[in-house]
Formats: structure tokens, sequence, C-alpha cells
């Protein structure tokens, strides 16, 4: 087994696109459960509305990229308000099931085939990046032995992770970000105040939908490709098991809780499909073992959330739930 | 005396993590007794030579507007040098084995159509597909309504939906009454539950590869949904009450339960979609009605099996005890019912109307695979939060609407494959105005 080849595709995930989008999503997470208290069962859905938004606007309208950009980023906002103007006054867990069934609906739209012409149905939309790599100052040339297409969309990536970062820490801190904590903790004390409550979850809404429209986009540059099968259900409840991981009341839980969910994940592959070559495993074959994983992460999903809800960096008191 | 409260936390800790583990060791003892049997048998009836030589596969089945299989359609895969060839057997499967995953052309050959059946507007052929992540990709081709020659008239085909759905609804209304009890009982939105369905398709089609007698598998698979259901909350559920953990954080555990047995019964079962016996089955006509004897039979079984629990609901002391611990806990307790026996009668009956209602599905489908019972989930739920949470005829209600819904939609014009999303729409606009559903009482939205 060559264990610097399974560390070394380990530690390469650690900075990888996708572990960035991650990253981003569930940063978008954070804001709603983890500083709003909102059950958003549906990042995927605003995820997939990031990436089909950007890749139809730039493949069906020809716009150029920050305009896609823009319009992806616009769409988000729109789906949430529509998902936030009838559930934000309802229980949390009909929260839960509306937002899951939004971004399952949005899901069965772009899968359809009566919109193969727009969103490419099951097959989904490729070749939309062409400006996004136009825009690459970055030479050709080896960077850290990669190319300087993947080098670009790293450094895009985890700079827009570390602007996103600082910007909910500032939100968090600021008089906004406390009557956000404040509702989480008692909606109705806040409301005794006279704040609008129902205009603050809103907001918070519409920002954690925001990065998770960027998250999709980060997600779906890399590999050239959207396909809906990407934006499952699954999709989301990875994202909670990476904000449970990291913490989630806290900025930068989520990045961490990405990095330690994607690490891992590679490692029990590099591991358990090393183990099957040499033929120290024998009842495992390598599909198998890809669900093994999956099972891995669904156990520890449930371990955390009963053992350590509050995460690596998170804090018990700021729990958003009893 | 600081560490007396430690140590009891820790030692409980301790039974809360051997508990957790007990769980998965049932779930996959469970599939193990069952595991060899399955994979021992073969699974389409007309397995094509290049499909064993390869490790990847292309695969699908050809199914007309009406569902039913189109056999003896010749298809092609393509890339580079490589070509492979199938054609799609009786229940319409095809699979063509290739080296390497990657991108390939899939052509269907349309002169090998039968007639009267052509491809539907707009489907790509021949198509470009790329495999993702699985070693299996799966390609549907749509087959166009209308395109096909004979057109069923207007009032016959709403008649026929109409009823289909009806069956659809009842066997969606098994699932939803015990997750409506779960959650009345408990308090607990059960994202597993889906699993639960599942779970009952899978060991019919495993303990039948046993070759056990058809109805004895049924049972088995029934009495295995029940007990699913015990173990789940005597190992998991239970203890996470004792502890006095919140529904969010229960909500969130049942998610990850979720994920963990799906995956467990995929890693037993494999991604590919089996049949069960007698799923073939031509139509009858009964009247003016036209429908397959397994829909009358879902549609029979379900009707009794509902009918049944609602007369224990209402007229047997166990029934009592169950409503009155779903109307308020605290009171039955103070009362003299006993609250835990009445909620772990609770997740057993679920379970097995779970399991029963994931047997019909596969059926209506047809078809079992692991993750049937996640896809009909939040249809689940749809009806459930339609008719009121926690109300037992509320979720039978919202389920059969939420079944008559997704057939009639397809009669009004909406795509086959969005049928479902007018059901979470109709979901999402109820919540809008009746928050409570049509049955829930305002109290129960907070």
């Amino acid at each position: 087994m060559d264990f610097g080849f399974i560390f070394s595709s380990a530690a390469g995930e650690l900075f990888s696109p996708t572990t960035a989008a991650y990253a981003l999503a569930t940063l978008g997470l954070a804001v709603h459960f983890g500083y709003a208290g909102l059950l958003n069962f549906g990042q995927a859905g605003f995820m997939a509305v990031g990436a089909y938004g950007f890749a139809i606007s730039t493949l069906t309208f020809g716009v150029p990229f920050f305009i896609g950009v823009l319009i992806a980023v616009v769409c988000s906002a729109i789906f949430a308000l529509l998902l936030g103007i009838p559930t934000l006054r309802l229980r949390a867990d009909y929260l839960a099931i509306v937002t899951i069934a939004a971004a399952e609906i949005v899901r069965y739209i772009v899968t359809t085939n009566q919109l193969t012409s727009v969103t490419g149905s099951a097959n989904g939309l490729a070749a939309f990046e062409g400006g996004f790599y136009a825009m690459n100052p970055f030479p050709e040339g080896s960077y850290f032995g990669m190319n300087n297409r993947d080098f670009f969309i790293r450094v895009v990536g985890w700079s827009l992770v570390a602007v996103c970062c600082l910007l909910v820490w500032l939100l968090m801190r600021s008089p906004w970000g406390r009557v956000l904590k404040g509702i989480r903790e008692d909606e109705n004390a806040v409301r005794s105040l006279g704040k609008n409550v129902y205009a603050y979850k809103m907001q918070a809404l519409i920002i954690g939908g925001v990065l998770g429209a960027l998250a999709g986009m980060i997600f779906t540059l890399p590999r050239g490709a959207v396909q809906p099968a990407n934006y499952g259900t699954e999709l989301t409840f990875f994202l909670y098991t990476c904000l449970l991981l990291g913490g989630l009341g806290t900025v930068l839980g989520p990045v961490v809780g990405a990095m330690i969910f994607w690490v891992v994940l590679s490692l029990t592959q590099g591991i358990l499909y090393g183990l099957i070559e040499s033929g120290t495993i024998t009842w495992l074959n390598t599909v198998q073992a890809g669900q093994l994983r999956y099972i891995l992460v669904g156990v520890a999903l449930m371990l955390l959330m009963i053992f350590r809800p509050q995460g690596v960096l998170g804090n018990k008191k700021e729990l958003a739930f009893a | 005396m600081r560490s007396t409260p430690r140590g009891l936390s820790q030692r409980r800790r301790g039974r809360l993590l051997k508990v957790v583990g007990a769980v998965f060791a049932a779930v996959a003892a469970l599939l193990l007794i069952v595991a060899p049997a399955s994979q021992a048998t073969s699974p389409s009836p007309t397995p094509s030579p290049s499909a064993t030589t390869f490790q990847n596969s292309i695969s699908g089945f050809l199914r007309g507007d009406d569902r039913a299989p189109i056999a003896d359609v010749t298809i092609t895969a393509k890339q580079g040098d490589f070509t492979g060839t199938t054609k799609s057997g009786a229940n319409g499967s095809w699979t063509i084995g290739v080296p390497a995953q990657g991108t390939y052309e899939i052509e269907l050959d349309e002169s090998t159509l039968p007639e009267g059946i052509k491809l539907a507007d707009g489907q790509e052929n021949p198509r470009q597909v790329t495999f993702s992540q699985t070693s299996n990709l799966s390609v549907i081709f749509a087959f166009g309504e209308g395109i096909v020659v004979q057109q069923q008239d207007f009032g016959q085909n709403l008649i026929n939906r109409l009823v289909a759905g009806l069956s659809f609804g009842l066997l969606l209304a098994l699932a939803a009454v015990g997750l409506s009890l779960i959650f009345g009982t408990t308090g607990l939105t059960n994202f597993a539950h889906g699993e639960m369905v599942t779970l009952g398709a899978v060991l019919v089609f495993a303990f039948n590869a046993m070759n056990l007698p058809f109805w004895l598998a049924i049972l088995l698979a029934v009495a295995g949904g029940g007990l699913f259901g015990y173990v789940q909350d005597a190992g998991l559920w239970k203890p996470l009450r004792r502890r006095g953990t919140g529904l969010v954080p229960m909500m969130i555990v049942s998610i990850g339960l979720a994920l963990a047995v799906r995956y467990v019964i995929q890693f037993f079962f494999g991604g590919a979609t089996q049949q069960l016996p007698f799923a073939q089955s031509a139509e009858i006509q009964i009247g003016p009605i036209s429908i397959s004897p397994n829909n009358l039979w879902s549609l029979v079984i379900s009707a009794v099996v509902i009918a049944v629990l609602g007369v224990v609901l209402l007229k047997t002391r166990l029934g009592k005890a169950t409503r009155a611990v779903a109307d308020n806990p605290a009171l039955a307790a103070a009362s003299g019912i006993d609250v835990d026996s009445v909620i772990r009668i609770v997740w057993v009956t679920g379970g097995m109307l779970a399991a029963l209602g994931g047997i019909l599905w596969a059926y209506y489908r047809p078809g079992v695979t692991f993750d049937m019972g996640s896809q009909i989930l939040l249809l689940i739920f749809a009806g459930v939060t339609l008719g009121g949470l926690g109300t037992v005829w509320g979720a039978l209600i919202g389920s059969i609407i939420v079944g008559i819904f997704v057939e009639l939609t397809t009669v009004f014009g909406l795509a086959a494959d969005l049928k479902y999303v007018g059901a979470l729409f109709i979901m999402i606009i109820v919540l809008l105005i009746r928050p409570q559903g049509i049955l829930g009482r305002r109290e129960r939205v907070g």
C-alpha cells in the first residue's frame, strides 16, 4: 500500500475546490441554522440554483461571466424569498420539510425532459466555464504541482471562502448579528423588544442562500459540468455533517468541518482501496468500499449529534437548540 | 461529589454508544442473513454476456408511457474503438458492460421498436452519457404519449388514473400513518422512515431469493420491518428520550440514521433495480376501469389494513392509550398509561406498516432499489403535512390526496417526470394558507 500517495491525495483534498464549495455552502448553513436557528434542509437547492443560474445564463443567454454570477446570486435571493414567505412563520420541523421539498422541486425541474434545451435534463450542462478561465492571470506552468487552471480555481475559491468568512464574522458581531442570535435563543423575547423577527429571519435566509449559490458555482466550475444528480438531498445532509463537525455557531467551524470531512473521506477511500488491492480485505469490493464510507458519514452524523453537538470549534452555550 | 454525575453520564454515554452499535448490528445481521441468497440469484432474466465481463455497466429499463416494458430493442454503446450491443429483455431491462468509466454514445435502434411506440419528442438519440462516481450508469429513454398511435379517450384515462392514484395514495398512507403516529407520540419527524419502507421490499426480494414461499417472504418481511422499528426504538430513540435530547437534534440523528441505513442496504443489495415475483401483469378490465391486478391487490390490501388499524385505534384499550399519549404524554402517564410501552408498540406498528407500504410500492413502480423509500419519503411527508402532523386520519386523507394528485397531474398535461413536483407544490401552498393541515389543530403549529 502506497501510504505516500494516500496521504498526499488526502492532503490535496484540504484545498480542493470541492472542499472550498462545501465550506462556503456550510457557512451558509451556519448562518441559517447556527446563528438564526433556521432548520434549512434545502441548501442543495440553493447550490443548484446558483450553478444552474450561472450555467443557463452563460449558455442560453450568452452573458459575460460576472453578469452570470450576478444573475445566479439574484436567483438564489429570489428563491430564498419564495421559500421564506410561507415558511418562516412556521415551526422548525415544518420549515425543514418545506425547504427539503423546495430543493427537490428545483432538482425535478432541472431534470425534466421538457426543458432539455435549457437545462440539459439528466445529462446536465457543460462548457460554460470558458469565461472564467479566460480571466486566468497565471501563465501556463506548474504551481505546486498543479496546472494554471487548477491553481486559479483554488485561488478564487479559497479567496471567496476567506472573504465570506470575514463578512459573516463582521455581520455576526454587529448589532444585526446579535439580534439574530437573540432570535435563535428566544424569538418571543426579541419580538417583545420591538424587532421585526420575520424580517431578520428572511435576511438571514437570503444571506445563507447566496452563500449556497456561490458554493454551487465553485462546485461546478472545476468540473466544467453541472448535473442534477449532484444536487440531491444527500448533499444537504453531507453539509450538515460538515457543519456539526466544525461547530454550529462559528465562522471557521464550517471551513474546518468541510476540510475534515473531505480528508477523512479521502483517507478511508485510499486505505480501503489499498487494503483491497493488496488482498488484505477480501470481503469488500471497491464499489462497496465507496458505500462503506457513506455508511460512516451517516454514523458520524448520528454520533456527533448525540455526543458532541458543538463540534470541534463550537461552544455548547451557542447551540441553536436546547 | 462532582465525579458522581460525570461518571454516571459517562456510563450512560457508553451505554448509548453500545445501543447505537446494536442498531446497526441488527440491521447488518438482518441483511447478512439474506445477502448470500440475494447474490446467488441472477438479477435480470436475460443477462447479456458483455455485462458480466466488465465491472462498469450502462443500463436502463425501456418502459412505454403506460409503464409496460418494451422488449427486443437493440441498444448500442460506443466509445472510441469500443462498441457494445445488447437487446432489452422481456421486462424491458438492458445492460451493456463497458471497460472503463467515461463518456459513451448510446444509440437506440428505432427500427427495432415495436409498432406504435416511438421515442418522445426531444428525446435525443443517439446521445452522450457520462459516468459519475458510480460503476453503473442508468440511461432512460422517454417514450412519448402524444406519439403513441392508439390514444385513450380522456374520460377513460381520467378514471384509470384516479383508481391508480387511489391505490398509490393508500400505499403512501400505510407509511404516512406510521410516521404520523410516531410524530404524534414522540414528536420526532423521522427522516429514516423512507429506509423502513425500502427494507420491506428488499427483505421480500431476499427471502424470495432464498426460495421461501411468496406468502412467507411477505410475512417475514413485514415482521422484519416491525423488528427494525422495535430495535430502533429500544436501541436509539428511547435512550435519547431518556437523555432529554431535543426534537431538532433527534431529527438530525434520524437523518444520520437514514444515510447509514440507506448505504448499508446498498452495501448488501447493490445499486441495481431488481424485480419481485409476479411484478409483470397484464391489465384487467373491471367495468369501465382497466387496472393491473397488482394495483388492485395493493388497493385492497392497504384499504383493509388501514381499516383494521382504524378499528384498533378507535375501539381497543391500546388504541385509546395511543391516542391519549399522542394528545398529552404527561397526562397519559399520570392516568396510569405506560407511555414507553405504547411508544414501543407504535414503533413496531409503524415499522410493519412502512415495510408493507414498501412491498406495495415495489409493485407499483415496479422494481426494488436501495433508494426506493427515500424517493417517496417527501410524498409521505407531504401526505402527513397536508392532513396535519400527528393526526392519523389526516395522514390517511392527505396521502390519498397526494396519491391521486400525482396521478392526475399527468392526465392534465404535466410531464410524467414532473408529477411529484405538483404534490410537493400543493404541500407548500397548503402550509401557506392552512399551516396546521386539513385536520390538524391550530395549537400544533407553534
